[in-house]
Parts: C-alpha cells; sequence; structure tokens
C-alpha cells in the first residue's frame, strides 16, 4: 500500500479527491475542446493536458478567495479551482457573447475574471509577470494578506519580463509566487535549445529569492512547495520561483503536428508518468479513491462537460458592432 | 495667482493628487530619494514615504508591467520613464497589455495608469536624450496622449489623466521645464482629456501643434501680427484621440492651415490631423494643408550646428507662417 502523504500536508481525504476531480475534470474539458476542433466546431484549443497535477496543485495551497492569479494560457486546472466553470470555459472555446474572460474577443485560454481575480491575459508571452509583481506590490502597500501567483512556461522565462519581473519583486520582498510550468518544449524547440541551464529554479539565486524544482506530475509535492512559499510571502519573507516539471502530452496547439519534432515513444514514454493515471493509482491505493467514487465522478464529470457543450454551442456570438465597445470607459 | 515653472506644475499636480487619493503612488528610476533626473518628483520622497514614491530597478518594462499589475488591484500608479526615449522596452507591455486590458476582457478589468516621460529635444541631449515618440503609440485605441504646452495645462491634464479610468502616456517637454512659466492657481481643477484648446484667435491663418512648440508659434504669432496678420491657434494638448471637431472648426475658421511639431514628418501627428482636413474641410480650404516638422532623419545629431537645423523654433514657424498667410 502507497504510504499517505497528504495527511503530513494538512490535507484531508476530501481535499485530495477535490484535487483528484478538478484535474479530472480539466483534463475531459481539454479532451472534449480537441474533440469539437477535430469536428469543425471550434477553431483552436490550447492544451493543459500533463500538467494538471502542478496547476491544479498549486492553486489548492493558494487562498482561493483572495490570492490573485495572472495564469497563462495552459492554466485550465489553475482557474477551474479559482471558480471558473465549465461552462465559463466552454463559453471562450466557441467564442460566445457570455464567455466570462473576454465576450468573444480573445482566443480561448486567454484567461482573465476579475470576481475570482484572475488578471486578463494576452497572447506575448510572460507579460503577465510584471502584472502579478505589481499586484504583489499592491498587497505590501495597502498591508493585506493575500499573494499573487503567476505561472509562464520554460520557453518564456527567457523573456525580459520574467527577469525584469522577478528582479523586482526580489528587491522589494514582494509576496507572488512565480511557478514556471516546465513541459520540455516550447512549441516544436525543447528545453536543451531553451536554457543555457536546464534547471529555470536555479535563476532565483540571481533575483534573492528561493528556489525549487518539483515534480509537476506529482500534486502533492507542488501543493507543498506552493504552500510553503506562500506561508513565507504572507509573513513578509517575500517571494519564491517554483519549477514544476512534466510534459506536454498534446501537440503546442490544435494548429501544430508535434511528429515533425518528438517521437511517438517519447510521448508514450511520458503518458505512463501521466498525473491523472499516477494520482489516481495513489488514491486508489490507500482505499480513498474507489471503484464507487470514480463512477460517480466520471459521471458527472461527463454531464459537466455535456452540459457546457450544448450551452455554449446554443448560446450566442456577440452582436458585430459589439466590437467597437469598450475602448475606453464608456 | 502664483507664477509657476512648467516642471512645478507637475510636481504640483503630483503632490495634490497623492494628497487627495492615496491609491496615487509614483515609481519610477531615481524618482525617490532623488526626486527625479528633471526634479519633478522632488519633495514627495520626504512627503509620502518610499512606497509611494518608489525607486525601481532600471528596467523599463517593469516599470510599465508593475504599474499595470498594481492598476488592475485598483491602484492610480504614475510611472515615469526617465527620458522618453527610454519607453521602447516598455512598449509591449504599453502597447499590448494597458492599451488592451479593457477591451480585451470586456470591460471586466481596467488599467487606470499615468505614464510620465519628458520628451523633446533643443537641450544638447542627441539622438537617445531628444525624441517625439508620440506617434509610436498614436494609433492604438484604448490609449490616450496628453502633451500639455502650458504649466496651467500640465496640472490640470496631469491631474485628469491620474483620475482618468484608462491608460495615459503624458509627455511633457524637458526644454518646457524651466522654460515655460505661468499663472497657475492654488486650487483644486482639471482639464478635459481629448480636448484641443484655441490658445490665439486669428482670422487670417490657422496654426495646428502641441507642447513646446505652441510656444514657439505664439511667439512666431506676435511677429506677424506686427505686419497685420492674424494667427488662430489651436492647440491639441490631447494627440490621441484627436479632437475632430476643434481641428475641423480651427482649419474652417481661416482656410489656410499651418501644422506643425517638432516630431520628424512622415507618419507624424501631423499626418493624421492633415487627413482629418482634408476628408472635412475641402471646400473651405484656400491653401494646400502645409507641415512644417522636423527632417525625415532618425533623431537629432547632437552638435549644436546640427541640433538647431533640425530643432523647431519661432523663425522656422514664422517664415512658413508668411509664405502661408501670403499665398
Amino acid at each position: 500500500m502507497a504510504k499517505n502523504r497528504h495527511e503530513e500536508l494538512g490535507l484531508s481525504n476530501e481535499e485530495v479527491l477535490e484535487m483528484y476531480k478538478t484535474m479530472l475534470l480539466a483534463r475531459k474539458l481539454d479532451e472534449r475542446m480537441w474533440l469539437l476542433n477535430r469536428a469543425g466546431k471550434i477553431p483552436f484549443v490550447i492544451s493543459c493536458q500533463g500538467q494538471e497535477a502542478a496547476q491544479v496543485g498549486a492553486a489548492f495551497a493558494l487562498n482561493r478567495s483572495e490570492d490573485y492569479i495572472a495564469p497563462y494560457y495552459r492554466d485550465m486546472g489553475v482557474v477551474l479551482a479559482f471558480g471558473m466553470t465549465a461552462k465559463e470555459l466552454m463559453l471562450s472555446a466557441f467564442a460566445k457573447a457570455e464567455d466570462p474572460n473576454s465576450g468573444g474577443r480573445q482566443m480561448p485560454s486567454h484567461f482573465g475574471q476579475k470576481k475570482n481575480r484572475i488578471l486578463t491575459g494576452s497572447s506575448p508571452v510572460t507579460t503577465q509577470v510584471p502584472h502579478a509583481v505589481g499586484v504583489a506590490l499592491a498587497a505590501k502597500m495597502e498591508k493585506k494578506d493575500f499573494v499573487s501567483f503567476v505561472t509562464l512556461g520554460e520557453g518564456s522565462s527567457n523573456q525580459g519580463d520574467f527577469h525584469e519581473g522577478l528582479n523586482f519583486a526580489g528587491v522589494h520582498k514582494l509576496p507572488v509566487i512565480t511557478m514556471v510550468e516546465n513541459n520540455k518544449y516550447a512549441i516544436s524547440v525543447p528545453i536543451e535549445k531553451q536554457l543555457g541551464n536546464p534547471k529555470v529554479s536555479d535563476r532565483a539565486l540571481g533575483y534573492g529569492m528561493p528556489g525549487f524544482t518539483v515534480d509537476g506530475n506529482d500534486p502533492l509535492e507542488v501543493y507543498k512547495v506552493v504552500k510553503e512559499a506562500r506561508d513565507r510571502a504572507v509573513s513578509g519573507e517575500g517571494p519564491t520561483l517554483i519549477e514544476a516539471v512534466s510534459y506536454r502530452l498534446t501537440a503546442h496547439s490544435s494548429d501544430d503536428d508535434d511528429r515533425a519534432y518528438r517521437n511517438k515513444e517519447e510521448v508514450e514514454e511520458a503518458r505512463k508518468l501521466d498525473s491523472i493515471f499516477t494520482f489516481a493509482v495513489y488514491l486508489k491505493d490507500l482505499g480513498i479513491l474507489t471503484d464507487e467514487i470514480e463512477n460517480e465522478f466520471t459521471n458527472e464529470i461527463t454531464s459537466i462537460v455535456n452540459e457546457a457543450t450544448d450551452y455554449a454551442e446554443a448560446a450566442p456570438y456577440a452582436e458585430p458592432e459589439e466590437a467597437l465597445k469598450y475602448v475606453y470607459e464608456e | 495667482m502664483p507664477v509657476m515653472s512648467y516642471i512645478q506644475a507637475v510636481t504640483t499636480a503630483l503632490r495634490e493628487e497623492m494628497q487627495r487619493d492615496e491609491k496615487v503612488f509614483i515609481l519610477g528610476e531615481d524618482v525617490g530619494k532623488k526626486g527625479g533626473v528633471f526634479k519633478a518628483t522632488e519633495g514627495l520622497y520626504d512627503e509620502f514615504g518610499e512606497y509611494r514614491v518608489l525607486d525601481t530597478p532600471l528596467a523599463e518594462s517593469a516599470i510599465a508591467g508593475v504599474g499595470i499589475g498594481a492598476a488592475m488591484y485598483g491602484m492610480r500608479p504614475v510611472a515615469e520613464m526617465q527620458f522618453a526615449d527610454f519607453i521602447m522596452p516598455a512598449v509591449n507591455q504599453i502597447i499590448s497589455e494597458a492599451a488592451r486590458i479593457r477591451y480585451r476582457s470586456n470591460n471586466d478589468w481596467d488599467c487606470p495608469i499615468v505614464i510620465r516621460a519628458p520628451y523633446g529635444g533643443g537641450v544638447h541631449g542627441a539622438l537617445y536624450h531628444s525624441q517625439s515618440v508620440e506617434a509610436i503609440f498614436a494609433n492604438q485605441p484604448g490609449l490616450k496622449i496628453v502633451m500639455p504646452s502650458t504649466p496651467y495645462d500640465a496640472k490640470g491634464l496631469l491631474k485628469a489623466a491620474i483620475r482618468d479610468n484608462d491608460p495615459v502616456l503624458f509627455f511633457e517637454h524637458k526644454r518646457a521645464y524651466r522654460l515655460l512659466k505661468g499663472e497657475v492657481p492654488t486650487e483644486d481643477y482639471v482639464l478635459p482629456i481629448g480636448k484641443a484648446d484655441v490658445k490665439r484667435e486669428g482670422s487670417d491663418i490657422t496654426i495646428i501643434t502641441y507642447g513646446l512648440c505652441v510656444h514657439f508659434a505664439l511667439q512666431a504669432a506676435e511677429k506677424l501680427a506686427e505686419d497685420g496678420i492674424e494667427a488662430h491657434i489651436l492647440d491639441l494638448r490631447t494627440v490621441y484621440p484627436l479632437d475632430k471637431e476643434a481641428i475641423i472648426e480651427a482649419a474652417k475658421k481661416t482656410g489656410k492651415v499651418l501644422l506643425v511639431t517638432e516630431d520628424n514628418k512622415e507618419g507624424s501627428i501631423l499626418s493624421e490631423v492633415a487627413a482629418i482636413i482634408s476628408e472635412n474641410c475641402l471646400f473651405d480650404l484656400d491653401a494646400p494643408i502645409q507641415r512644417l516638422a522636423g527632417p525625415d532623419i532618425p533623431a537629432m545629431p547632437y552638435a549644436p550646428t546640427m541640433e538647431k537645423f533640425f530643432m523647431m523654433n519661432p523663425d522656422k514657424i514664422e517664415k512658413a507662417m508668411r509664405e502661408l498667410a501670403e499665398f
């Protein structure tokens, strides 16, 4: 039998089941979006698959009713954990008017929802890092207890905004947690062609903050390191850089064919470590995820995904002239 | 009414807004203890403390980007770029982020940031301490660009910019800082962003310009007045989005229009002003629209001969005005 590792982290059986369920919902929504794309119903998908453990593990370690997040485009697991619904994500996938992220203005996975403190994001990568630092600066100025949490890919860690933002946070000891989701590819370019030092967390030293590399396929390991980072942040000890290493199980996006730059065997090998599978094994070994609960989750998630799809597909688009609104305050 | 310099008007506006609203804070390079390289934030560090007058690392994209994040949270950041020339590393943050935050979130988020930057030449600043950069940002819906020409306007417009709920680029002419002095009320007032202002009434020719060139044009107009030529001078004040009504009205008033900028001519603010007049005033014009601008070279050279050749001055404007008046 597996060793119970979540109890010592202060996580109840119910909480780890909730984590698993959130990961599974992200995966199933993502898979549905691919089907819809291949069926010609939605123009574009960019996936979370392979990164759900890091995303959900991290989100559960945050205060989901107070902290601010600046997610990047793969973070379906993060935004689900922060209160965005499956229906809302599908509305975004179908570019419908009711999409809370952008009202159908942005491509899917460009998250943003003020009521859940999800900062609006763009396509140029890494611009969200200074934004999260700015929110953390506000927390410090206003003497508030929340933190900001920002994510990005390992390729994006090469951008100037990564360096500029983290150094700023390091200088002013700001309560911001930066998590690099290292999925080993920036579209087609592998880490050895992206990173002079393959360990992104080593850069933390240069910014005057602690840095940790953890197994991004293990939600509990990610939970632990983010929880500790949050504790440091709210006690005034400043920022943390975390690198969660996993693997991108899909092509970069629905417009990419990954067979051009990596072989099938490599992907199959990575699938053995897929957290949707390995975390389920852990929970089953401990007798927490029973067949009955698993069936219940599967049925519930299937109906959530079906309902979200049906609702979003039937929902209206924005009127054409809506494009003219909200350039400035109205 | 006290007389103050253009830069004192800027400092006064900052101080008054920081006193009025504790969400207002300043961030930039050397803005804290030193009070800014031009002294625009002098005294504010002592009055408001380190975190409301924040010395940042030397990194312009972070100055803009951290400000944007704080603005999204609900603060009212006033970011300073030490020179407009150095705004370039922050262009992605300004154009891809600040300008689009309200639009891309369908009005869910907003970004009430002011980014101040000293622009302009005539100070031996050479290529990278003299530039006018407004044209780079002047086709980005979502942004507002304000360029005041007097101390009175500087105070009222900066206060309006800080209270505006959208991102505002506020370009201050660095030579105007100490050259221009004028009466500035001690009481609180704001001037409308997006509205041009008639700085001189006249019936013979129309000059449309902004920033320090307004001052030069007013000087030139006095010379022409000695010969009985009365110039109508419209100060754009906000160069983006433009006050189309005021531009059309000013152009129609005399039918002879001279547009003046210190920036180089191609694709400048003047180009759009000329297009607006062309579209709307064809039958009211008595002469081709004239543009007086810097030459189309990358930027202002250092040597005094070449700098003077580039830089706008009252004599160049006077000459162009006389030619137009005689057309």
